[in-house]
Order: structure tokens, then sequence, then C-alpha cells
């Protein structure tokens, strides 16, 4: 839903990026604002995960240049944690199996982080038992899965569910969501993009980072961008998905062809 | 012109050499003995294969003497779990307890003379150092038979508190056709003290044995342990073995299955800090077909701790279709820990299966990111997946053995 008038969530202003000695992003501009659906399209490589890993705070990126605004305040002085506190979400694309700590465990913890920040009282272990099997409906998740290890074991659809679960109970202001899609089969697509549009309202916003125009026929988006080489290339409205779609990315080499003076190479 | 002046005609002494020597003295060690040749030479270094890794110099820090009186701090500790029997230690000077658990009882004159030590000679640990010196100690002999039955956890706790001296403890265990037992032992100490273990165990057919170590100790503190068991076919021996805070941990657990066909689990956890070294040498001997064994050993080294770790497997010809695994997983959490970690498999019969592996690490960092991702901070991050690294031993504890709550002490040591 656009709202000119909505407030901004989320601004990223002419970000550049490196790991280790590679630069990776090269000039990223991107307003949110509440209420909106945001997809970000792109080759592998193109830079859309790093994006999302650095958004998210990753230790292993450096930002050599650029800015990121989060409801107002600079997103990049903030902790991995403080950022997910303040409301930011990053759905993983390989959700990270952790052996002996219990997933029911890890998401009270979690959601009482966040509860806290918000100034909401924590829950006990019972009050977030409630809350947890109220949740599970969204993602039409078992039970059991809580009682195991997080993401141990899990099948990519499982864990890929277990994420947009995180994301119910610790209602973001911002999710960026790497590759939901992947792995899924229809059944899985269906109740996961299900599971993201119910949470999606009027004063939170998402940015699904995607290959398909799959995920995007369950969620409509309000913007489409593609990136290619660390920067938004093109931005557009749905229907860029479309042309994606039926054309390839081929144009995108074209485009990037005609753009001598900012190559990765020159930049570093 | 000048002139050389004499060579010394000496070479520096040993400290080890003289506070063996008062040691062995204080606790009147009858002379001569194979223990007098203990006493001369000295304490083990680093010349012997051993005790390559492990300096036991702290051991001279120790007054040479016994520990007076041995069993005074008992009082303050807590209260055994339901169903536990605390061996009363301060009773065997005066010949043991009056009362005995159902199934418990102590070994007459004739079988403890045709068992002491039998162990020993059959695993061969009569040799060891830490063996010799706990003979050296000549502490009470405490012998207990485990008959069918025992529905009672046997527990045995010394704890050398903040006193300075030597608390050494012998124990045999003869456990029947068919018994069954929880023992879990304890050894806890905060001041300059050395705790000396000897424990020799025959299991017979068939029977089973739970056994927990739960140390706790302090960076002036030392123990030296050592289990030697024999397993008859058909029995089933578990040990898990839980220490921290030792300036000195050295535990030798050497498991015989003489006639194979039985089961052995050892699981170790023990985290280590500045001025702490936690060593263990293990050996599982097959000396007869399909027997098993499944072994995993944890470490978490922090500053400057340092872990030793060897794991040895004999499998000779009469070892045929053993199935044994080991795997040694260490945590190395700063850049001044050291780990040294070495599998030692020597097997002879040629239809086995023997596994070993062995990591060391850091805390993953991409779980670490996950964590905080989803807003938990840094520390609480490295306390979760601490905590799940140790579970995966304290497990397999016996539920007598959570009165003495390692996994608190051991995530406060985390801080």
């Amino acid at each position: 839903m656009i709202r000119p008038d909505a407030p901004i969530l989320l601004e990223i202003k002419d970000l550049h990026a490196r790991i280790d000695e590679k630069p990776i992003l090269h000039g990223v501009n991107l307003t949110i604002r509440a209420g909106e659906i945001h997809a970000l399209m792109g080759r592998n490589g193109s830079g859309k995960s790093t994006l999302s890993k650095i958004l998210a705070g990753h230790p292993a990126y450096t930002v050599t240049a650029g800015s990121v605004c989060f409801e107002g305040q600079d997103l990049l002085g903030l902790s991995p944690e403080e950022r997910a506190r303040k409301g930011l979400f990053l759905g993983f694309q390989y959700p990270v199996e952790i052996p002996g700590v219990s997933n029911l465990e890890f998401l009270r913890v979690a959601t009482n982080a966040r509860r806290q920040e918000r100034g909401e009282e924590e829950l006990d272990t019972f009050s977030f038992e409630d809350l947890v099997r109220e949740r599970l409906q969204v993602v039409q998740m078992d039970p059991a899965f809580l009682d195991r290890s997080v993401n141990e074991g899990f099948s990519g659809g499982e864990k890929k569910r277990n994420e947009i679960l995180q994301m119910a109970l610790l209602s973001p202001q911002v999710a960026i969501l790497d590759e939901t899609d992947s792995g899924l089969d229809i059944d899985a697509l269906r109740i996961v993009a299900g599971g993201v549009s119910q949470l999606a309202g009027p004063n939170n916003a998402t940015l699904l980072i995607t290959h398909y125009q799959r995920l995007l026929e369950a969620i409509t988006p309000d913007f489409v961008h593609v990136m290619a080489a660390g920067r938004i290339l093109r931005t557009g409205g749905k229907e860029l998905a479309l042309e994606l779609e039926s054309r390839g990315y081929d144009w995108v080499d074209e485009e990037l062809d005609r753009l001598p003076s900012t190559t990765p190479v020159e930049m570093s | 012109m000048p002139t050389l002046s004499p060579l010394t005609s000496q070479a520096p002494v040993d400290p080890g050499i003289p506070w063996m020597q008062a040691l062995l003295e204080a606790f009147s060690a009858p002379s001569p003995a194979p223990e007098a040749a203990l006493a001369l030479t000295g304490l083990p270094g680093r010349r012997e294969e051993a005790w390559r890794f492990t300096n036991l110099s702290l051991l001279t820090q120790i007054a040479p003497r016994p520990l007076d009186p041995a069993t005074a701090h008992l009082a303050g500790l807590p209260a055994p779990a339901a169903h536990t029997w605390r061996l009363p230690l301060e009773a065997w000077p005066a010949g043991g307890p009056k009362e005995w658990p159902t199934g418990i009882e102590p070994l007459s004159e004739p079988d403890l003379s045709s068992h002491l030590g039998q162990v020993l000679a059959e695993t061969g640990v009569q040799t060891h150092w830490i063996t010799r010196l706990n003979q050296g100690l000549a502490p009470a002999v405490i012998a207990l038979r485990i008959r069918p039955g025992v529905s009672t956890c046997l527990e045995v706790v010394t704890d050398t508190a903040q006193l300075s001296g030597v608390q050494p403890l012998r124990l045999l265990l003869l456990v029947e056709e068919g018994a069954s037992l929880e023992l879990v032992q304890v050894h806890r100490a905060s001041g300059p003290s050395l705790t000396s273990i000897g424990i020799e165990i025959h299991l017979e057919k068939g029977a089973r044995l739970h056994h927990a170590l739960v140390a706790q100790g302090s960076t002036s503190s030392a123990l030296l342990a050592g289990t030697a068991v024999n397993q008859a076919p058909g029995s089933h021996y578990s040990q898990t073995s839980v220490s921290w805070g030792w300036g000195l941990a050295r535990q030798e657990p050497v498991i015989l299955q003489s006639g194979g066909n039985a089961t052995t689990q050892l699981r170790g956890l023990h985290w280590v800090r500045e001025g702490q070294i936690a060593d263990t040498h293990s050996r599982v001997c097959f000396a007869g077909p399909e027997g098993k064994l499944d072994q995993i050993h944890k470490v978490v080294a922090e500053e400057a701790g340092r872990s030793v770790f060897n794991g040895c497997i004999q499998v000779p010809r009469l070892g045929q279709r053993t199935d044994a695994s080991q795997l040694s997983r260490s945590l190395l959490l700063s850049d001044r820990a050291r780990i040294d970690t070495k599998p030692e498999l020597e097997i002879v019969a040629d239809d086995v299966r023997c596994t070993h592996g062995a990591t060391i690490s850091r805390l993953q960092e991409d779980e670490l990111f996950y964590l905080q991702s989803r807003g938990i901070s840094a520390p609480q991050a490295s306390r979760l997946l601490l905590r799940s690294f140790c579970q995966e031993v304290l497990a397999d504890l016996p539920a007598a053995a959570r009165v003495w709550n390692p996994l608190a002490s051991l995530l406060e040591v985390a801080r």
C-alpha cells in the first residue's frame, strides 16, 4: 500500500560496503515507507544478500560510505541485537542450526528482548507458550518443532516456517526476507507467503529478496527493484517483475555496460 | 692468568624430590617399599610421554602432609539427593559405619585381600605414577560389595575447603553379577590441597555401573584421579566426568573389557581458565570380541587455560568386531588458551569399527550472529551456546549429581 505521506521507516543513502578487501556495494539508495512491500530482485552475486546482512549488522562486512536511517536514527551505529530489538528483522536465506539450544527457549528469549525494548512486560514460560501456540497458526507449524533444537534437522520448508514464526513473534517494523521462497515446494510457499501477507500492515514494511515471480504472485509488491553490481539499477512497479520473468537479466548487462564510471574494479 | 672456578658438584635439586620425601614421611609410608623409589625420582617430568604437556610443579606449593582434620568441612555441604547414601568417610578410621543400605556391604577380610589391587594389575595402572602415589599415601581402603537389588545411589564426597594438605582416598567396588549401581563421586577444593583418588572397580557379568565424577577446584588445588575398571562380558560401565577450576586436574580412566562383549560410555567436560590445566589420559582395552565404546571428551578453554587429552583405544587380536567411537570437541575461547588433544588407536584385530575425531574451534560466528539478529545480546548468545555445549555431557549425569549443580557453576565461570 503506497501512501506518499506515510512515515519513512528505512532510508538507505549511497551505501558502499566491502567484505575483507572486496567492495560489494557501490552506492545503494532505497527508501521504504510504512505500509509498503518492496521486492528486490537480481542475479546471484548482485549484492542482494550482502545488503540484507549489512542492514542486520553482520560483522563480516564493513560499510565504507553512505548512511542508513531506521525510523529516524542511525542504524549503522547499532549492534545487531539493538537493531533487532528496535524492530528490524532479517529472515535468513539459510537459517542456522543450533544444536542443544531449545527452539522454544530461543523464541522466548528473543521475544522478551523485543518486548523489553518496547516497554512491554516480559512473558513467563506459561504466557509465552500461549502466545507461541497462537502464532504457530500463522505458518501452520507443528508444535512439536518447539521442543527441538533451533532448526536442527528441520527440512528447508520447516526452517523457513520457523523464520516466519519468529517474525510473527517479534512484530518488526521492517522485515527483510532473504530468499524466503528458495527451496520451498508449492504448498510450503503458499503457507509462508500467506504468513507474510498476514503480518504485513499499514504500520510496517517488508523487503522481499527473491529470484522468482512465483512469490510475488502470492504477495503483491508495491515496488520492484533490480539490483546489479552492488547498486539498484532500476525501480518499477509489480510489472517490472513480470518483465524480468519474460526477458531475463541480459538487458541488465547491457545497461551496466553503458555505465562505465563506477564499475567494481574502478571502485576498488 | 685467569683460573676457572670449580664447577659446583651438584645439579640444582629438583624441588619435587624433597617434597615427595616429606610427603611420604608425613604419611608414614612403609619403607623399604616400591614407594621409596617413587620418592627418589621426584615428580614425573616432561621427558615422560604421559606427562609431556602437564607440569606438576604446583604440587610443591602444597603442604606435604595429611589434611587435618580431613572431614571437618563436610558439614557445610548440600544434603544428598533423595535415595542417595553419602559414604561417611569419617567412620573409616574406626572400621566403617555400623549400618549399610540394602545391597551395599563392606568386603570381608579374605575377600579384600584376594581382590585388592587385582584390577590395578589387570588394567596395568599399578605402574602409573598417580596410582603409585595414591598407594604410597596408604589410605584406608574402602572396599564395598554391591549386590543385586540396590536402590540407593552411592555418593562419595571429599572437600578440602581452604585447607592446605593432601587428601587421599582409595576405593574398591565389587559389583556382583546382575547388580546395578549409581555412583556419584564429588571432589571439592578451594585452597592449596591435593586430592589423590584411586578407584578400582570390578564389574561381574551383566553388572551395571553409572559413575559420575563432579570436581570443582581452585587455581591452587590439584586433583589426581585414577579409575581402573575391569568389565566382564555383558556388563555396562558409564562414566561422566565434569571438572572445573583446578590448577591441576589429571584424570586417568582405564577400562579393560576382559572378555569383550561389554559396553563402555565415557563422557568428559572440563572447563579451564588462567592458571589451570585439565588433563585426561584415558585407555580402553578390548581383550575379547564385540565390545562397544562410546566416548565424548569436551573442553572449554578460556584465558590462558590449558587442556590435554590423550584417548587410547587398544584392540588386540582377540577384540574382533569391536565397535568404538571417540570424539574430542574443544572450544578455544581465547588466543592464549592451549589445547593438546590426541587419539591413540592400537588396532591389531582386522574386523573392527573404530572411529575417532577431534575438533577445536571458537564459538560459531554464524550461530552467534543468528541469535544476535533476534535481539539476544552477545554475552547472552555466548552463554546459550556454551550451555548447549555443556548440556550434551551434563545430560548424562545421574539425577543425584544435580544437587552439585555443575551447570550453574560452569556458567558462573563463564560470567
